[in-house]
């Protein structure tokens, strides 16, 4: 029996209805994932690019010059080119992998089943809100190929540079505008988005799965989506503002007097460039969140699921998630201690910030506990799950030196925050979605991935991503500042070069194990060996299913959830894990 | 389950739905219920956001007020057909709470008559608003005169976006029911876009004292 409310969308039979405007939220999950891969692979590329030039500003390459005719003449980057893809890399990672991989991708997929649903409760949102965020990534890539090229205000966009037009330098004309436009678009995505996500979690759950029984996948999921629903609306207003100033010559941001590249700008006057950076960093900081929320869930999970015991505290991580959430949103002065506020405002910031690390901390604490007497199973979705915590905890510590205003006047504009936020936003982030990749591939292409190639691409890209960023805390420490494009002929940075070096190569060896992992994913979507239902012992509900799962997830017969997500080595009972359908050997009380 | 507004709209009222499905904790509160209590959740979110919008552009508008110097901000003189268009804007949400009373007492007829009165009264609103601004341009009042303005435009912008979501939501729901396809499933429609327009009605008055109070 199909239930009727499935009957929304029967399992379509044209390609373009079941592949590219699909409204079922497993083929959605795949497009954003793969959305994700291919935006991840530019970020990566300008990366490398950016890496090559800091330690070979002189030398020319005959490609560059082709691809850059203006801004590499010669073959040999300009400072301006440099800058545009530093904006470039940080904005498509930042918004086009780690805000939509984990929760867009596997949140889509995993999230309808997890919690016994058909699908999410609004599926021509959904598709809408994919197609939009498409559509924002070839805005944003459009801006490559305009006159003037990428822009170069970094991934904050700070005003008056953002907003002053083209006479600030190259970029600053069409290809800023047209950031702004993506990341409007982007951010409307990200809406509807966060809209389906809280009303399926909300209203969708399946008998028995009350809220304390859900995964604890299913918790990051919410959090991020309301965080995602209240940081981005305020990211598009603040988009508004800064495309009026730009446009139509109004002055929110852009302060009189400036006086840019020996022309005077007498058409502004009155605005704040500050009143930005707190638009902006009100969404910024909670994005930190919704980039790494749903790998502590994805972690959660897998570290519970490979060491065979519950999570350790189930309801202290859920309220760690929402403080975390709660929290997120009173901390953004922390990203402005440059900006000469008051030292009252930066201690208050200061001491909020201090907060996270309590739920954060509780969190590590839990996943350790969970470890702990474990009969722990190295799989390779384990071993980015431990990953995971490893680069969290390295991550979260620097952090805590940022957190001091004292210290972060001398640490702000240098290497130090670039190493802090790659290991925690990025690299932790990375590894979450591999995990998760390595975890639920079989349950999305119903297949398994290699378990051999998996483990050596995970202990070289652990050890290569340590031999990235450990160094730049280093430079950082010795007073190497960010964002310059050539510091080979400065004095006192001379001793840090080959350190820089270092760094350099480490990106080219990570990069290049990165092959390992497309060559696992592409052979075993295609080849590899047919993977059963619930090939981990899991206990959540879509191991319940098989791989893939069919259109209406559950074949029309409703699950009714028994207990919590969690219940492996009960004592008494056959098998050392029972699934949240299956009763509990002994009342559990619950 | 999916059931839901934007399903509606697409294909039409959803099947009948069986119990046994949806719910969670509410111990499996079947069929439609759930379809609409989703309804209702992605509506109240999607009020949170625009409350953030809105609430990113006032702490804005508070803090470029604040920090300007006399010659800088310049109260605009903001024409008295605000007024009106606020007396209509308040008069389609009374109408549309007659016609959705009217519905309950199971008058169709009057149902139509009010749903399509408010949704008149919605589109003569959006057809205020674009006077209002055609005022202020003959007074030689742009967006980039001064902040004041600025806001001001910006303000009016962001709220009348709303509000054709809004009156597109009326047209639909009077259209269904023109047809005489008004079941069950529509109810929710009904009350969606009901609660939307009265959200956007308070909106409207919260701008109005911003305007006149701080502007």
């Amino acid at each position: 029996m199909s239930s009727p409310a499935h009957a929304a969308h029967h399992a379509p039979h044209s390609f373009i209805r079941k592949y590219v405007f699909s409204l079922d939220h497993k083929v959605i999950g795949i497009q954003y994932y793969l959305l994700g891969l291919f935006s991840v692979l530019i970020g990566m590329s300008l990366s490398l690019l950016m890496r090559f030039h800091m330690v070979n500003p002189n030398v020319s390459v005959a490609w560059l010059g082709k691809l850059w005719p203006t801004a590499a003449a010669g073959g040999v980057m300009t400072p301006e080119l440099y800058l545009s893809l530093m904006t470039m890399h940080g904005t498509i990672m930042v918004f086009f992998v780690l805000t939509t991989v984990p929760q867009s991708g596997f949140g889509n997929f995993i999230l309808p089943i997890q919690i016994g649903a058909e699908d999410m409760a609004f599926p021509v949102l959904n598709m809408m809100s994919f197609w939009t965020t498409f559509l924002a990534l070839v805005v944003m890539v459009a801006a490559f190929f305009v006159q003037g090229g990428a822009p170069l205000a970094g991934w904050t966009a700070y005003p008056p540079l953002s907003g002053a037009g083209p006479l600030t330098g190259p970029g600053e004309g069409l290809g800023q505008t047209l950031w702004i436009v993506s990341i409007a678009i982007f951010c409307g995505a990200s809406l509807m988005g966060a809209i389906n996500f809280i009303a399926t979690i909300v209203d969708l759950r399946c008998k028995g799965m009350s809220l304390m029984r859900m995964p604890l996948t299913c918790w990051t999921w919410l959090v991020t989506a309301i965080l995602g629903l209240l940081g981005f609306a305020v990211l598009l207003a603040a988009g508004v503002l800064l495309i009026l100033d730009r446009q139509a010559g109004t002055s929110f941001f852009l302060p009189a007097g400036m006086l840019i590249n020996d022309h005077i700008i007498a058409n502004h006057k009155g605005g704040s460039p500050l009143l930005w950076q707190h638009l902006f960093w009100f969404f910024g900081h909670p994005e930190v969140y919704i980039a790494i929320l749903p790998g502590m869930g994805v972690a959660s999970q897998l570290l519970s699921t490979f060491s065979r015991k519950p999570v350790f505290g189930y309801k202290a991580m859920v309220y760690a998630i929402l403080s975390i959430g709660f929290l997120g949103f009173l901390v953004w002065g922390h990203h402005m201690f440059m900006s000469g506020m008051n030292p009252y405002s930066a201690m208050a910031f200061a001491t909020l910030t201090m907060c996270i690390g309590v739920p954060s901390a509780i969190k590590t604490f839990n996943w350790i506990g969970t470890l702990w007497g474990g009969k722990i199973h190295f799989t390779t979705a384990m071993l980015f799950a431990l990953g995971f915590v490893s680069l969290f905890v390295t991550g979260g510590v620097s952090g805590i030196f940022l957190g001091q205003p004292a210290l972060d006047l001398y640490f702000h504009d240098t290497y130090f925050v670039v190493g802090h936020f790659h290991m925690i936003m990025g690299v932790a982030a990375i590894f979450g979605m591999f995990a998760g990749t390595f975890f639920w591939f079989p349950k999305m292409f119903g297949r398994m991935m290699n378990e051999t190639l998996g483990k050596i691409h995970f202990y070289l890209t652990f050890i290569g991503v340590y031999c990235i960023f450990t160094p730049m805390h280093m430079v950082g420490i010795a007073g190497n500042p960010r964002r310059y494009a050539d510091f080979t002929n400065v004095e006192y940075l001379a001793k840090l070069i080959p350190v820089h070096q270092f760094m350099t190569h480490a990106a080219y060896f990570t990069a290049a194990v990165q092959l390992i992992f497309l060559v696992n994913l592409a052979w075993s979507w295609r080849k590899g060996p047919k993977a059963p239902a619930n090939p981990w012992n899991c206990t959540t509900l879509e191991w319940t299913v098989p791989s893939p799962p069919p259109h209406d997830n559950f074949n029309g017969v409703h699950p009714v959830v028994l207990h919590g997500a969690y219940e492996y080595s009960v004592p008494g009972a056959p098998r050392d894990f029972i699934m949240q359908t299956e009763p509990l050997p002994v009342p559990s009380g619950d | 389950m999916s059931a839901s507004l934007t399903h509606d709209i697409l294909h039409g009222p959803p099947p009948p739905i069986d119990t046994g499905w949806g719910g969670g904790d509410h111990g499996g509160a079947a069929g439609r219920g759930a379809s609409r209590a989703a309804s209702f959740t992605g509506l109240f979110v999607l009020l949170a956001a625009s409350t953030m919008a809105f609430a990113a552009f006032t702490s804005a508008f508070v803090v470029r007020r604040g920090l300007s110097d006399m010659d800088d901000w310049v109260s605009v003189h903001y024409p008295p057909i605000l007024f009106l268009n606020t007396a209509i804007l308040l008069a389609s949400s009374f109408v549309l709470d007659l016609s959705r009373r009217a519905l309950k007492a199971g008058d169709r007829s009057k149902f139509n008559f009010c749903w399509s009165a408010a949704t008149a009264l919605g589109v003569l609103f959006l057809a205020g608003q674009a006077a209002a601004w055609y005022q202020l341009k003959q007074t030689g009042v742009f967006i980039a005169t001064n902040p004041a303005s600025s806001f001001f435009y910006v303000f009016t912008a962001a709220h009348a976006f709303h509000l054709i979501g809004g009156v597109a939501a009326l047209v639909y729901v009077d259209v269904q029911a023109l047809r005489l396809r008004l079941g069950p499933a529509k109810r929710t429609a009904i009350d969606v876009t009901a609660i939307f327009w009265h959200f956007l009605d308070g909106l409207w008055l919260f701008l109005m004292v911003l305007f006149y109070v701080w502007g």
